[in-house]
């Protein structure tokens, strides 16, 4: 028997949302949307979550299942009775809930809608349709897959303190049409998405990776757009200028310069970004924390220096 | 046990109490770190973002390296951890690639082979049966008393098939060692986020708010400090507490330390052999813990 702890809401009747356990046996090969619902059909009518298709093709039934965001309909239940015999149900954050396990997509359909998800073609349409290789299909293939089930926006790090980002799900789906061969917008997408919330805010946590049913890995795709938008040269921001000033430093010396990174980061004329690097900077000199001012190169940096060299050529 | 030492840069730049105290944990336990001076920076996911093909062939050079020296890699920084183990997933599991990436190695006489040589962090060899068995037997001073709250650092957990932690959502590795150690684990939700340190330049609200909901999370489950692996988070949650705490308006003042801190403490160092003294955050309100 396990227990089933979930969190319940429904404004209408009390304020505030609360937990409320139900007992289950999990039948052998049952998935986690199947006793979910067992507990709706048998034990509480009352329960409220989406789904569909049963089969993770139409993302519905995206809940928080001890406190990741997965598809119900994707995992067996017996494989989430982890720590004694309790599976804690909650509905996916970083949006509000509605009714228990619902909560309001709004927010995430908005951001989908910002990055214009849809052909802005480079030429009229042909009298057939456009026909793409094999190797320009693969470069969009895996962003294709995502199914919007906002797995990866429930548990994204940023949007938990920074709702103005874009989030892992339109990233993804923004490099899905950045890197579509029949795209003629990619440079006028790559400066959007350089833009604060974009794809320069995100930390690199892999949340969105981990959480992702499909191959979309968003994530991935994000390093794919800051690749393109550096090689667009949309690279008047902060985010273009750190990756830039970065491989300068290694590709002169094998490591990374911390004290140049900063400066080159914010910008030679940013008045305002250098000052605010002054606090945090006296603070590790005062403590003799500041790196060595003479940036010392590794050994053998000639190696590294032609690797650069020869992957220039290719 | 002998290990090729990857120490990434910021150990030898803006944390070299990090360099120092991996030395005297080494030095106490008898690990021997041989330092890989000509390993190239891992690139720390941001190489790739302008050039990919340069930072898996920097990353393979540095695999190449170690096989000669027939030693398996240690990292002493979650981000470095995580970088070269996604280069090695990459090339090992692309034939083609691998002869691509060793084509560039070729003329400065180096190739991967891949397989032969292993790559971990400080706190998975110390997480080893062996490696446990050694601390065990070395720690002079238990840290009785001490409620040590461990924070992961993205890049060792996640992607999962990429993390050394067996269950990379609810890892134990670090608790375990702290326990070792005499130190009292504590347990919170926000061990395994990210502490913001990637885009501190880029947008320093979030990045502050988001290493200020860890500290917030860590002091509220009774922390008395905050152990991490990664020199990132330490630069998050230490140089810049001063700036999370004029945001939120509170004073938090938790002492963060490396892990090899922590251990060396307990293998008997001083706080001063391990120059605890240049955290921005006072870490003296642990010496009172620490002398019971």
């Amino acid at each position: 028997m396990a227990t089933f702890r979930i969190k319940r809401y429904n404004p209408e009747k009390q304020p505030e949302p609360y937990y409320e356990e139900f007992q289950l046996d999990i039948p052998q090969g049952a998935t986690l949307l199947d006793c979910m619902n067992q507990i709706k059909w048998t034990l509480d009518g009352s329960f409220t979550y989406r789904m569909s298709c049963r089969s993770a093709i139409c993302g519905s039934c995206a809940v928080k299942a001890n406190g990741h965001a997965l598809l119900a309909c994707q995992r067996q239940a017996s494989h989430l009775v982890k720590n004694g015999d309790t599976i804690v149900l909650e509905p996916l954050g970083n949006m509000k809930p509605i009714k228990d396990l619902v909560v309001d997509f709004k927010p995430f359909w908005d951001k989908i809608d910002k990055i214009k998800p849809y052909l802005q073609p480079k030429t009229r349409a042909p009298e057939k349709e456009r026909l793409q290789s094999p190797e320009q299909f693969k470069r969009i293939d895996d962003s294709s897959t995502c199914i919007m089930c906002g797995s990866c926006y429930s548990d994204c790090n940023v949007l938990e303190v920074n709702d103005k980002f874009l989030g892992p799900a339109a990233l993804a789906k923004a490099q899905r049409f950045v890197e579509d061969s029949r795209d003629g917008k990619t440079h006028e997408r790559v400066k959007e998405l350089s833009k604060p919330g974009g794809i320069w805010d995100c930390t690199h946590c892999a949340e969105c990776v981990e959480r992702c049913p499909k191959p979309a890995r968003p994530f991935d795709r994000i390093k794919e757009v800051m690749t393109v938008a550096l090689e667009e040269r949309v690279t008047n921001n902060t985010g273009a200028r750190h990756a830039i000033s970065f491989t300068k430093s290694i590709k002169s010396s094998g490591r990374v310069n911390e004290n140049t990174l900063p400066v080159e980061s914010v910008g030679y004329f940013n008045v305002k970004g250098l000052f605010d690097l002054l606090p945090v900077g006296l603070r590790m000199l005062f403590k003799g924390k500041i790196p060595p001012i003479l940036h010392k190169s590794i050994d053998d940096v000639d190696d590294v220096k032609r690797i650069f060299m020869e992957a220039d050529k290719e | 046990m002998k290990f090729a030492l990857f120490t990434g840069c910021v150990a030898k730049g803006a944390t070299r109490e990090l360099m120092l105290s991996t030395t005297r944990a080494a030095e106490g336990l008898g690990i021997e770190f041989v330092e890989m001076k000509s390993a190239a920076c891992c690139g720390a996911g941001v190489l790739s973002e302008k050039t990919p093909l340069v930072a898996d062939a920097l990353n393979a050079r540095t695999f190449a390296i170690a096989e000669e020296q027939e030693l398996d890699v240690v990292t002493i920084c979650s981000t470095c951890q995580g970088v070269l183990k996604k280069t090695e997933c990459h090339i090992d599991s692309d034939p083609g690639y691998k002869k691509k990436i060793n084509h560039l190695l070729e003329e400065g006489g180096h190739q991967y082979t891949g397989g032969k040589i292993k790559v971990k962090h400080f706190a998975n060899i110390l997480s080893t049966e062996e490696g446990l068995n050694l601390l065990r037997e070395k720690v002079k001073r238990p840290l009785a008393g001490l409620k040590a709250a461990a924070f992961y650092g993205c890049y060792v957990l996640r992607p999962s098939e990429l993390s050394l932690y067996e269950d990379s959502d609810n890892p134990t590795g670090l608790e375990q060692i702290f326990e070792i150690l005499g130190a009292t684990p504590v347990y919170y939700d926000s061990r395994t986020k990210c502490c913001g340190f990637p885009i501190v330049m880029m947008n320093k609200e979030t990045s502050h708010d988001m290493a200020g909901n860890a500290l917030i999370d860590a002091i509220e489950s009774g922390a008395d400090c905050v152990v991490t692996g990664c020199p990132l988070c330490h630069l998050s949650l230490d140089s810049y507490q001063p700036e999370i705490e004029k945001m939120n308006k509170k004073g938090y003042s938790v002492p963060i330390l490396h892990l090899p801190q922590l251990v060396a403490l307990a293998l008997g160092y001083s706080p001063q052999e391990l120059e605890m003294d240049k955290h921005i955050v006072s870490t003296a309100r642990l010496d009172k813990i620490l002398e019971g």
